[in-house]
């Protein structure tokens, strides 16, 4: 019965999206319409093949017991896939800068810089992060309930459906379809499908939260339920538009002028605080204390990181607007909460370094304890730049310059894609039912590949931004600026280099850790069956 | 603007009273004595359903939730 009512529907969708692309008015419009046709039509002829079939023999035990580890493996896959594409195409930008060559005229509107750089940040933050968020949260919320996922195949359609929204922000970037605002680039149309996911990942998560079995929920899914939640905010609020057509792109934004901008950076910048700071701190809170095989340092401590860092976050987005239309009360308040909030994120870094207290001799040993560290060593010193920043006074030196860029940086490859390396590392076998990893040696040419290349990325910023804010900033004897904008481009020329070969660094230890991993699914030996000894409780 | 000017003086007074007693109620609870055992429990959750669900407890007694 539910085969013909999801037929129905698929093969509504694929006819209203092919006249839909029929009187399209806009490329990215159009070409969003015809992969919409395609993926509704593929869909109706798969659920047709299937219905009223006999069922496959059901593999020996309850299929429908164990956990629901499918999603997670395919996230892993993802996480692995998106993370070299974006990577690649930030490499790619990276040596745009310096070699401006590289914006091939027979590209010219499609893959120049101005195109390919929301598509590096997109990728790697929503098809990176966000599939790495995916696989961790199905993963965690499991192990930690005792409970299976929530939903039956909704979580799989939570995966297909994240994966159909980034081929389309991905694509509608190329096409032009934007409305320019960072980090939330994709029109409405694609805005309204994440909107639909978003909720379906909300259902599955709080309804497998609903049936645990452990009466207390472990503290990673209060950040995960938070990170959640307030994306469904925030991706809501921020991308209040009227369409100019249902058949076009464009929209026109509700909120006017300084309003607006107000909005996007209360957007963007928690994005970041729940996005990639909550969601991984979920992450850490589970894989940390896995690898390390001893429990958090300390569970009270986690419980007022919680609560500090989700009270503080949510103020701290006017900090991006320094010297602008914005009231000056407003942004001091912005400055203020940024400040406050380096406290609450160090005792979240203490919290993870500590939990290896009594076990530091796995750095030794374990390079995925070692990346471990690395990525909270980054979030603690992240998370001290970023509240320096956001003073007015040095705001005014680093803000517009590669200084940003750089703070970003070290934030984004050295916590975010630490941790979700170590993560990956930690998955694999146990997904596919492995002994061990294949190699732990080529895990420590990752692990000094990807250090190697931060330090070299963030190290060349630094010197680049504070010069190009020093340059900006110069006047002579009579009040006059001393360097045009031309002067500062050509002067940061070897730090533009430099920066672009820490970025290969990165993407070459990402490179050898796909290798490893696939040669761990090939070729390591299985895990062998543990007589199935389960606690009495 | 009455409206603005009713929200926020309501935000920056009694609104943020409540968001500050809630944020210090809970540090205290959190510190309160005799809770050493319960953190202890809960730090431990990560370790209990490596590989399988929790078996449904006898009475059928779902989760308190």
């Amino acid at each position: 019965m539910w085969n013909y009512v999801k037929i129905g529907v698929l093969g509504v969708i694929a006819v209203l999206a092919a006249i839909a692309a029929n009187f399209a008015r806009d490329l990215a419009y159009q070409v969003h319409m015809i992969i919409v046709m395609l993926v509704a039509g593929g869909l109706f002829l798969w659920t047709v093949r299937r219905t009223d079939e006999p069922l496959p023999a059901p593999s020996p035990g309850d299929p429908a017991a164990g956990y629901m580890d499918g999603p997670v493996r395919a996230g892993v896959i993802a996480t692995a896939f998106w993370g070299v594409v974006g990577f690649l195409v930030g490499v790619i930008i990276a040596f745009q800068l310096p070699f401006p060559a590289l914006n091939f005229e027979w590209a010219d509107g499609y893959l120049n810089f101005g195109k390919l750089r929301p598509l590096h940040t997109s990728a790697v933050i929503f098809a990176f992060g966000g599939n790495a968020l995916l696989m961790s949260t199905f993963y965690i919320v499991q192990r930690t309930s005792g409970a299976r996922l929530w939903g039956g195949n909704l979580a799989w359609f939570v995966f297909w459906g994240y994966q159909l929204f980034i081929v389309l922000a991905a694509t509608g970037y190329l096409l032009g379809s934007t409305q320019s605002k960072e980090y939330a680039e994709p029109e409405w149309h694609v805005d309204l499908w994440l909107t639909i996911v978003w909720v379906a990942f909300l259902a599955v998560f709080l309804g497998t939260i609903l049936k645990r079995r452990e009466p207390h929920i472990y503290v990673a899914n209060w950040f995960l339920l938070s990170f959640i939640v307030t994306v469904a905010m925030l991706h809501v609020v921020n991308n209040l538009v009227v369409p100019v057509s249902l058949l076009g792109s464009r929209s026109v934004e509700v909120f006017p002028g300084v309003q607006g901008a107000m909005v996007q950076w209360w957007y963007g910048h928690n994005a970041v605080g729940f996005f990639l700071t909550a969601g991984f701190l979920g992450m850490m809170y589970y894989f940390v204390p896995k690898q390390a095989e001893r429990p958090v340092f300390s569970y009270k401590l986690s419980i007022i990181h919680f609560w500090a860092l989700i009270f503080l976050y949510i103020w701290a987005g006017p900090h991006h607007l320094h010297y602008t239309a914005l009231p000056d009360w407003a942004s001091t308040l912005g400055m203020v909460f940024s400040v406050v909030l380096w406290m609450p994120s160090w005792g979240g870094m203490i919290n993870g370094l500590m939990t290896l207290s009594g076990a530091w001799d796995k750095l030794r040993t374990d390079p995925i304890i070692r990346m471990m560290v690395v990525s909270i060593g980054f979030y603690g010193m992240s998370t001290f730049e970023g509240p320096m920043m956001s003073i007015r006074a040095v705001n005014s030196l680093s803000h517009y310059t590669d200084w940003t860029i750089g703070h970003v940086h070290s934030g984004a490859l050295g916590w975010n894609g630490m941790i979700t390396f170590a993560a990956l590392y930690f998955l694999v076998p146990r997904l596919w039912n492995r002994e061990r990893l294949y190699s732990l040696s080529l895990v420590s040419w990752h692990f000094w590949l990807a250090t190697i290349g931060i330090v070299l990325y963030a190290s060349s910023m630094w010197v680049t931004g504070i010069m190009e804010g020093l340059m900006w900033r110069e006047v002579d004897a009579n009040g006059f600026l001393v360097n045009a904008f031309a002067d500062t481009v050509s002067a940061k020329f070897p730090m533009y280099v430099v920066r672009a070969l820490g970025g290969v660094l990165y993407l070459g230890g990402a490179l050898i850790m796909c290798w490893n991993l696939w040669m761990t699914v090939r070729a390591a030996p299985a895990r062998q069956a543990v007589p199935a000894a389960v606690a009495a409780e | 603007m009455e409206t603005y000017s009713a929200l926020r003086a309501f935000a920056d007074s009694w609104a943020l009273l409540a968001l500050f007693a809630f944020f210090v109620g809970v540090i205290l609870w959190v510190m309160r004595p005799g809770s050493n055992a319960i953190h202890r429990d809960s730090a431990g959750i990560p370790f209990r359903h490596e590989d399988e669900p929790a078996p449904a407890k006898a009475g059928h007694e779902e989760a308190r939730t």
